[in-house]
């Protein structure tokens, strides 16, 4: 474990995203600044910063990251993904973050709503008759309306 | 050349005009399109849930297209980026394809980790080609001026796409117009997310990020807008009426998936290519072509 200068940081919290992740590369952020520069969602929403919770995490923040509403603008386009120079993958850190809120009851109700619709028709809408008829319209193929095979390999997933 | 085309969810519901055009210029351009009718969701709406999850659908997909053979083709760029990333992931871990196969195994299915992911666009430039497409080409756009929105997952993660383009400078698109007699205007923000995935949490922040964009276009002289993923064509086409009450601004800017530019250059009609589904009207676009 590096020296961080903080003893919160060696904490189970850091130790459980890293795990998640499969690395320990957040231990190298240096404070660039470089995602938060590029990050398409900052232009406009200052409340943002990927640097932020990089450095929240770092210091072991776990209750103020996990209920924080800010995990949930990242629009997961990779931007500062594919900039950081040290390597680190932001993106794939804020999705583990966010899976932690999840299980933890901190993500909005949309997520929850979606991850049901999923788990239980396979699909995020199920097609309705209305949609099945303007497919045959137009000459369309079926799509099925729910997908019972990927609905049994989700069973008791959580 | 066939593919097992990959419609995911959103399009089968809610972008048809995309999946029209696209199977449209397939067919001009004899490119065979399988229907998978047993694929689910890609697993990217669960990603930010539970991650596993995600994966396992996605896998499951995968092993379909391996069952048949067949590469998978995408529309939806988020389609393309769960897809890819899992078949990236599980032809390098060996682990991670043992754990999945024990999933898999619950419901009978298996996967060796050969399935092939590409986007319905990059199957055009690299497999059909620019010149084919050029001579399908059966009316003169006359240099149509079109802005071109590459969007993020179609490009990056770059780890995942081995084949793929520098997501600074990316060229595809660029090229596939091009080859049809169209120009593509430069406008400053052209890798600016569509905001799309922030809806959710913010609209108000989601809506101001399409329009970072819109104000760029309106001012560059373009025509129209073109784009390849269902999510960024809410934003900027069924969003643009909500994106001008809000800011009180105004654009008219007819947003086209890409096959239906392609089509249009290839003589295909506007009904076939779904054009009167996009929101932002398109005829008279498609009758200034006319004329």
């Amino acid at each position: 474990m590096p020296d961080t200068g903080f003893e919160v940081a060696t904490g189970e919290f850091v130790n459980q995203v890293v795990q998640e992740l499969g690395g320990d590369r957040i231990y190298a952020c240096f404070e660039c600044g470089h995602c938060a520069s590029s990050c398409p969602v900052r232009r406009v929403d200052s409340r943002f910063s990927p640097r932020k919770i990089i450095h929240m995490i770092l210091l072991g923040m776990i209750e103020e990251v996990l209920q924080s509403d800010e995990i949930w603008l990242c629009s997961s386009c990779y931007t500062c993904q594919e900039v950081c120079p040290q390597g680190i993958k932001i993106t794939d850190l804020i999705t583990a973050i966010r899976n932690m809120a999840f299980k933890a009851g901190h993500a909005p109700q949309g997520v929850g709503l979606q991850e049901r619709r999923i788990s239980s028709g396979g699909r995020l809408y199920a097609l309705d008759d209305f949609d099945q008829k303007k497919r045959q319209k137009a000459n369309l193929p079926l799509v099925l309306s729910t997908i019972d095979e990927a609905v049994k390999l989700l069973e008791g997933r959580k | 050349m066939k593919y097992a085309i990959f419609l995911g969810c959103t399009i089968p519901a809610r972008a048809r005009n995309y999946e029209m055009s696209a199977r449209a210029v397939a067919e001009r351009l004899e490119l065979e399109l399988v229907d998978i009718p047993d694929f689910s969701c890609c697993g990217f709406p669960m990603k930010s849930s539970n991650l596993l999850s995600a994966r396992l659908l996605a896998a499951r997909n995968l092993s379909l297209a391996e069952e048949q053979g067949l590469t998978i083709a995408t529309l939806c760029s988020s389609c393309n980026s769960m897809l890819a990333e899992e078949a990236h992931r599980l032809e390098h871990d060996e682990e991670a394809l043992k754990e999945t196969n024990t999933a898999l195994s619950k419901i009978g299915r298996k996967y060796t980790g050969t399935t092939k992911v590409k986007h319905f666009a990059r199957v055009l430039l690299d497999d059909v080609g620019l010149e084919r497409i050029e001579e399908a080409v059966t009316k003169d756009l006359g240099g149509l001026k079109v802005a071109i929105h590459y969007g993020c997952h179609y490009l990056k993660p770059t780890e995942i796409y081995p084949d793929g383009e520098n997501p600074d400078h990316p060229e595809s698109l660029d090229q596939l117009v091009r080859a049809v007699g169209v120009e593509p205007v430069p406008y400053g923000m052209e890798r600016n997310c569509c905001g799309g995935a922030v809806m959710a949490a913010n609209e108000n922040t989601a809506l101001a990020m399409a329009k970072q964009k819109l104000d760029h276009i309106k001012v560059s002289g373009a025509k129209a807008m073109t784009l390849v993923c269902p999510f960024c064509s809410v934003m900027y086409d069924s969003n643009q009426k909500s994106i001008e009450s809000t800011f009180d601004v105004e654009y008219r800017i007819p947003v086209l998936f890409l096959p239906q530019i392609l089509g249009l250059a290839m003589g295909i009609d506007r009904k076939t290519l779904g054009l009167n589904m996009n929101v932002v009207k398109t005829k008279e676009l498609t009758e200034e072509i006319s004329a």
